[in-house]
């Protein structure tokens, strides 16, 4: 992460005035939107985009030869394009097109795991996975008698690499973990974690979903064979995520559905399937929100990733420094490295009523176990409150939250 | 006698009336009423009695005392305490036909319906339903006695 580029390089009011959402009150009380982690506001380029195209080219994609069916497939392909450029990918057909992180995680359990995996072989995941990472490998490892392994972590909630060395032997045959923790905020060591799967022969997923509005991601560097994210999640439509797999990993890989647009050729005594990334992409695809997508990505691009960076960096600082002042509260997650996510608990409140009174004060975190029940276990918590930020949120914002919990916090007294 | 389902309610809906639809007048005023709530012992809050929420736990034991369903509930939350206080004084000391007769309308009209809309993260919705359940088997056993 840059240390030079700081919020100079943000310029908040015009970016807060491309999100009409932020601007309600909730409750009597202006919103302070702090539940990005799990989905980000849209921007209105990205809402224009959806409208657009539906007034103006839907049709279905790839089969027509109609004017508007070509113009919706180039801008689908697009997409697709800007994508690739996103993560840095090789090629536009390393991008496959899903319902989100969890369908593309499952789609490589259920199909690059149904054909490589065998009784004995090993998958590993860490202790701070999401359900979506974890529950696609149980069910693919109970199937083909295979067993799943953690990667323990320390109290900070970082993997303990020496004890992550030791897991992964020749019976390891794919590693899968988040290049950042949606509970904690931890940024993993995806390079690092990689090189020592690779070589043992091991494939490597990343569920991407907390680090691509966040973070640089560069999957030819990072040198990963799948990479899954959701749009969502980095200001784009909600029921859309990418998985984006290596060329040689993909072709072995055998199709996810079947249906529509998999295929090449369909008779009743067989059928061929299609190319990369087609056979993966069953049935009419969400047209529309892949196009609004890629204005979420050009978003981000035009904002600068670094600087997203840089300014997110220096509010979860300030939120850091903030909560740890006030007496009681205790923060769950305490990496060197992590995006903007503070989970935390206030001794003596329930997370639940904790949410209840800021939602009352017209701020959205999230409670609860964030989807993360054994991480919850490890910490011997049942769940915390969470505020995580985006490009928009600001320091003012903060102070006011942390006002508001104040205030919240005499009421239990 | 006691006052009637209907009458506790309108009680109810007066009170939350004064509050005037704030919010954290309305927390502050549920968790209140979450305090007046007699002790459940320590000894009751058993997996047996617990009415699973996503995030809180609630408590609930049901007896039967001369025809009438006495309730005793908890729960690890305090909004959630005040809300099945509500549910308690409405509900309990009634005949068994009269809980699972009961048409809990206040919820509506206090504005309460985010919390049961919501009932995957409270249990104040299945709350409900459980003490629906008592009723229905309270009944069956008086009618068999």
């Amino acid at each position: 992460m840059s240390n030079t580029l700081t919020s100079q390089h943000i310029d908040i009011e015009h970016i807060r005035s491309q999100f009409q959402v932020l601007h309600q009150e909730v409750n009597g009380k202006p919103l302070i939107y702090f539940d990005n982690a799990a989905t980000n506001q849209k921007p209105q380029r990205v809402i224009d985009a959806l409208v657009h195209h539906y007034q103006n080219d839907n049709a279905n994609i790839h089969r027509g030869i109609h004017t508007l069916a070509e113009r919706s497939t180039a801008k689908f392909e697009e997409t697709r394009k800007a994508a690739q450029s996103f993560i840095g990918a090789n090629e536009a057909e390393e991008i496959i097109f899903t319902k989100g992180t969890s369908e593309s995680i499952n789609l490589v359990a259920s199909s690059w795991g149904r054909k490589f995996l065998s009784e004995g072989d090993e998958v590993l995941i860490s202790a701070m996975e999401h359900h979506s990472n974890i529950v696609p490998w149980q069910m693919i490892c109970e199937e083909k008698g295979a067993i799943l392994k953690v990667m323990p972590i320390n109290e900070a909630g970082e993997l303990i690499l020496s004890e992550v060395e030791k897991l992964i032997t020749d019976k390891t045959k794919m590693v899968a973990f988040n290049h950042a923790s949606n509970t904690l905020g931890t940024v993993n060591p995806v390079k690092e974690i990689t090189a020592m799967a690779h070589a043992v022969g091991a494939k490597v997923l990343i569920d991407g979903a907390q680090s691509t509005s966040h973070l640089e991601v560069d999957v030819e560097d990072l040198n990963v064979d799948f990479f899954a994210f959701s749009a969502h999640k980095m200001y784009g439509p909600t029921g859309l995520g990418v998985l984006y797999g290596k060329r040689s990993v993909l072709e072995k890989t055998p199709p996810y559905q079947g249906g529509g647009e998999m295929i090449k050729d369909v008779s009743f005594k067989g059928t061929t399937y299609n190319d990369i990334p087609y056979k993966f992409e069953a049935g009419t695809p969400d047209i529309a929100n892949v196009i609004a997508f890629k204005e979420a990505i050009d978003f981000i691009q035009e904002l600068g990733k670094d600087n997203i960076a840089a300014y997110e960096h220096e509010l979860l600082e300030y939120g850091t420094e903030k909560l740890s002042q006030i007496d009681g509260v205790r923060i769950i997650g305490t990496a060197q490295q992590k995006v903007s996510v503070i989970s935390f608990e206030v001794e003596g409140i329930h997370h639940f009523d904790l949410g209840m009174w800021l939602d009352a004060k017209g701020i959205a975190v999230r409670t609860g176990h964030h989807c993360t029940q054994p991480l919850m276990d490890h910490f011997c918590i049942e769940g915390t409150a969470r505020a995580s930020f985006s490009v928009y949120n600001t320091k003012a914002e903060i102070d006011t939250f942390i006002v508001a919990l104040k205030d919240i916090i005499t009421k239990f007294k | 006698m006691s006052e009637s389902i209907q009458d506790i309610q309108d009680e109810i809906i007066d009170e939350f009336s004064m509050l005037d639809g704030d919010m954290e007048m309305t927390i502050s005023y549920i968790m209140e009423l979450g305090e007046r709530l007699p002790e459940m012992g320590e000894d009751n809050k058993t997996e047996d009695n617990i009415v699973k929420g996503c995030q809180s736990k609630v408590w609930l034991k049901a007896g039967l005392d001369e025809g009438k369903v006495k309730f005793e509930a908890d729960s690890n939350t305090a909004i959630t305490k005040g809300l099945v206080s509500l549910l308690v004084r409405i509900l309990s000391d009634k005949s068994p036909q009269d809980i699972i007769d009961a048409d809990l309308y206040f919820i509506d009209k206090i504005g309460l319906n985010r919390f049961i809309g919501t009932q995957r993260s409270n249990g104040f919705g299945a709350m409900m339903k459980q003490m629906k359940i008592y009723g229905l088997a309270f009944s069956t056993k008086t009618q068999n006695a």
